[in-house]
């Protein structure tokens, strides 16, 4: 038989803002081992916690990108479990009236542009628990405090995926969002971004789910996929062999490639949510949700589509550059100048300039390359004043200097040789020099031009125009 | 006379003229605790040098020509469940036997920054759990009136220190009376204030949405002064309310001419011995004397208020405790089989018997399938009971009512029935629920033994309760509370 993977994914993402959620204690990863703590993270006896307004507004800003509605009046919940990285013993989350809900996200799935749609059926806000370490020289646990209290959004979707593609695609979205809203540092291995994964088969063809098991705490947007897949099997296999799918809890080893079984539907912990009497309502005026609203960009789907639409650019290319705000603002600075070809910007922006850039860690806010500068050396390239290796050259200049392209081809020497007369020496000096790749052209070896050019361009010192050089060369060799 | 018997009002004037020092303020009250605190047992731990110290800062700036608050040098103990920095805070639990906190509670910040000088921390039930102070792990206290009786709870201790003089003021924490009704059975006033007025914040949490620190004294001055300084909004407790407070003890009025007093009948019910009943309906005849207007009316929610109060406190509380659980301070049992066995042996050795009822009663209510029928009933309930209260203080300015069913009963005498001992708390926990303000007066002696009479007020309406306790005080001739001589 035949079967269809049904996947819905609960994603945990810290939020980047200055101070925790319930406390004004330090949001920030890698401190000193219970360093950014005070009675409230500790869970003292007799402390209180107090909301961290910039909290609810970033999550706020998260629900408006992805099409939710606010709930401007809504509460805050315990739930209670013990655990030693839980030291009041209770997580203050949200129960049965999240701050945003019903909202979606189309996903971009292929290199055409199809997107898919996801459900988002809840954004809520909640604090995270503490670590727990294991040492060599201790035999027991020892447990880090610093991230109680850290400000998580979970974001719950549909069970809408159905591929862990598109579970991936999905996850590609969220991040890139989270990114463009500048909310959270989405950094993987420091554990910002986290995934509890559901995941259940049905006959294909079926409109009733089968039942679900839920992953916990699956590290790495790959991790996901591989996760996914292996469990689809899993499932697959037990339904093959005749058996059923039990509701259960199961943790995924992403170095076996394999998941186990942590708990099943009779194990389920009773979390005994009720509202949290330490705070109060939490109460959104009209006014600052205008406000926010008003500060949510261009998202990263929607961009990319528009690229490629408006500009012709491969998804290749309008993928990478919508990447990150930074680098998308940028593309759309150049383009607004007008002055060169937009793929021309995208090679330059996605080649050299972030190559440039990966070498010495830095992003393209830490140079001196304004639009403007870039844009002129590509013009000049594309009106043949320089060839594409001087472009090179001076583009390495440009970037750390407040040198124009301009100064550096006049500096460097870099205007391209047009002067037929003067490239007709080089050109009868390099066939004098290389009998033996003349004798291979004559004998049909064409990739033997391109070698010749390349000398005549060498001793040229990269000013000759390539394009006149080859009809030089063309001719003198009949 | 000696110093330890004066009440605040008359040490600060005694204090601002230099007819006494804070330090000879301080011996006085200490010289009391050593004659009777064997007797009383009001403290679990006791901080002389503290105190001395504090007095020493207080006469420093007398000296120096500084002008010193109404509370500036005055003994004061404070209930075992406030957070005192590095001082012992154990909430007269195993379970936090040798716990210092870290961190001042807002209120003893306050309380340090007018001067006051703590004499101690006061013994109370565990975790504020009960109504005569016998849960204590530590110790029993005595009720100054009569050493064979409790002197109520779950703030036991405060209430005799300063019955007995062993401090002049002390602070308390009510959840369900255990202000109001410690007061009432060792004749002295005690205020629970309206919910949100006092923070919270670093008081360890009973039921967060009843809890409310409030003072003890032995006259409506006091009580007021007291009120005065701990009261506020506290950035660190988010259900402060933000509203300005007046100067209550500046701006008391003795008269009580045209007060409507309503008198809720359930309150006078059979439940309740005659004797007090007597005592508290003679007080009101004399307010009445004094121009107060009495109207009976009814608050019918009375009925199920105590179930619902014993399902609210206990759900919050199984949450509040659930953090007491061996890992970072405080008790850890010593022989244990890994995590889980290290969490179940802590809390059973650690928590006493009502602790541990509690804990599994908050538990059960919260629990998935029995939420709807009990808290979320409990809160409907609530809802309901405050429009009841806020109904009838459409034709009265206060209810009147006894604080307590009966007198001070025998230490042992309930502690074998926990229903029993539940139903002391019959005419206090409507106004914990309701969020409003209550305080008790003395009104007189049934057979030798103190009966308090209970006004409560709207919400904020702490200034209207101390104007008619002050008025029945000037009745009674400027004083209602004496202390025993504990012969």
């Amino acid at each position: 038989m035949r079967y269809t993977t049904v996947i819905g994914l609960e994603v945990h993402a810290e939020l980047s803002t200055r101070t925790k959620i319930y406390c004004s204690c330090k949001n920030s990863f890698g401190s000193e081992v219970n360093s950014n703590c005070c009675p409230n993270c500790t869970g003292m006896p007799g402390s209180l916690p107090t909301l961290n307004e910039k909290v609810v507004e970033y999550a706020i800003r998260m629900g408006y990108a992805t099409h939710c509605t606010i709930n401007p009046v809504c509460k805050a919940d315990r739930k209670n479990y013990f655990y030693p990285d839980l030291p009041k013993a209770y997580q203050i989350s949200q129960f049965d009236i999240p701050l945003c809900e019903h909202g979606y996200v189309d996903a971009v799935v292929d290199e055409e542009g199809n997107t898919k749609r996801v459900g988002i059926t809840r954004i809520h806000i909640e604090e995270d628990a503490g670590k727990l370490i294991h040492s060599e020289n201790f035999s027991g646990s020892l447990v880090d405090l610093n991230r109680c209290g850290v400000p998580l959004i979970e974001i719950v979707s549909e069970p809408d995926m159905r591929s862990a593609h598109e579970a991936k695609a999905y996850l590609d979205s969220i991040r890139a969002i989270l990114q463009y809203l500048d909310i959270s540092d989405c950094k993987m291995q420091e554990g910002s971004i986290r995934c509890d994964v559901n995941v259940s088969v049905m006959p294909e063809g079926s409109t009733e789910f089968g039942t679900r098991c839920e992953m916990k705490n699956v590290n790495g947007f790959s991790a996901v996929e591989r996760a996914i897949e292996y469990e689809a099997r899993r499932q697959m296999e037990v339904l093959e062999a005749g058996g059923t799918i039990s509701q259960e809890t199961r943790r995924w080893d992403d170095l076996a490639g394999k998941n186990y079984l942590l708990r099943s539907k009779e194990d389920a912990q009773d979390y005994r949510y009720f509202p949290e009497p330490d705070l109060g309502a939490i109460v959104v005026p009209e006014e600052l949700l205008e406000q926010l609203k008003a500060t949510i960009p261009e998202l990263p789907g929607a961009k990319l589509l528009r690229y490629m639409k408006e500009t012709g650019l491969p998804f290749f290319d309008a993928n990478l550059l919508c990447e990150n705000p930074d680098k998308a603002d940028y593309f759309e600075k150049c383009l607004a100048l007008g002055q060169c070809q937009p793929k021309a910007i995208s090679n330059w922006l996605l080649g050299d300039v972030s190559r440039i850039l990966n070498e010495k860690n830095k992003t393209i806010a830490d140079t001196s390359l304004a639009p403007e500068k870039l844009c002129r050396m590509i013009a000049l390239i594309e009106k043949k004043t320089i060839s594409n290796t001087a472009g090179k050259t001076v583009l390495e200049e440009i970037i750390w200097s407040d040198k124009t392209p301009d100064d550096v081809v006049q500096e460097k020497g870099l205007a391209q040789i047009s002067d037929t007369s003067a490239l007709e020496a080089i050109v009868q000096s390099v066939i004098d020099a290389n009998q033996k790749v003349v004798a291979d052209f004559h004998g049909g070896k064409t990739n033997a031009l391109g070698f010749l050019v390349g000398q005549c361009m060498r001793q040229s010192k990269g000013q000759g125009n390539p394009a006149i050089i080859r009809e030089l060369l063309e001719k003198a060799l009949g | 006379m000696s110093l330890y018997q004066l009440t605040a009002k008359e040490l600060h004037r005694k204090l601002c003229n230099k007819e006494c020092s804070a330090r000879e303020v301080t011996e006085s009250v200490l010289g009391r605790i050593d004659a009777c605190e064997e007797r009383v047992g009001a403290y679990v731990t006791l901080d002389r040098e503290g105190a001395l110290a504090a007095a020493g800062e207080v006469d420093k700036k007398i000296a120096a020509g500084e002008a010193i608050g109404p509370l500036a040098g005055i003994p004061v103990a404070v209930k075992d469940n406030i957070c005192t920095k590095d001082v012992l805070t154990t909430c007269s639990s195993r379970m936090l036997y040798n716990f210092r906190p870290p961190y001042d509670a807002t209120v003893v910040e306050r309380l340090r920054s007018a001067g006051y000088v703590m004499t101690g921390k006061a013994n109370m039930d565990e975790f504020a759990m009960g109504s005569s102070t016998e849960t204590s792990y530590f110790k029993k206290t005595a009720n100054p009136h009569d050493l064979a009786r409790v002197p109520g709870g779950s703030s036991g201790g405060s209430a005799a220190a300063v019955a007995a003089g062993e401090a002049v003021l002390s602070l308390g924490s009510d959840t369900g009376g255990s202000i109001r009704q410690p007061a009432s059975l060792c004749g002295v006033i005690g205020l629970k204030p309206t919910y949100g007025s006092v923070s919270r914040y670093g008081l360890v949490a009973f039921a967060s949405s009843l809890d409310q620190i409030g003072p003890f004294g032995r006259c409506v001055e006091d009580v007021a002064a007291l009120y005065g300084v701990i009261c506020g909004k506290d950035p660190m407790d988010a259900t402060t309310a933000r509203r300005d407070y007046p100067d209550f003890a500046a701006a008391l009025k003795g008269d009580v001419k045209g007060l409507r007093i309503g008198i809720p009948k359930e309150y006078f019910g059979p439940g309740v011995d005659p004797e007090v009943k007597e005592l508290v309906y003679a007080a009101l005849k004399e307010l009445e004397s004094a121009g107060a207007v009495l109207r009976e009316l009814s608050l019918p929610g009375t009925d199920h208020a105590l179930s619902a109060y014993y399902i609210i406190s206990s759900a919050e509380a199984s949450s509040n405790l659930a953090r007491f659980d061996g890992v970072k301070y405080g008790f850890r049992a010593e022989e244990y089989d890994g995590l889980t066995d290290m969490y179940e042996k802590t809390r059973s050795q650690g928590f006493g018997d009502e602790v541990q009822r509690r804990i599994m009663l908050g538990t059960f209510v919260l629990s998935s399938g029995y939420y709807d029928a009990y808290y979320n009933k409990a809160k409907l309930f609530q809802k309901a009971l405050r429009a009841e209260f806020a109904d009838a203080f459409q034709d009265c300015d206060l209810i009147a009512t006894p604080t307590s069913p009966t007198v001070a009963f025998r230490l042992g005498e309930n502690t074998g029935d926990p229903l029993k001992m539940y139903a002391a708390d019959i005419c206090t926990v409507t106004v914990n629920i309701a969020g409003l303000p209550g305080l008790s007066v003395p009104c007189g002696l049934s057979q030798g033994l103190p009966v308090g009479m209970q006004l409560i007020g709207p919400r904020f309406s702490e200034q209207r309760l101390f104007d008619a306790a002050y008025g029945f005080q000037t009745i009674r001739g400027g004083s209602l509370c004496g202390i025993p001589a504990l012969a």
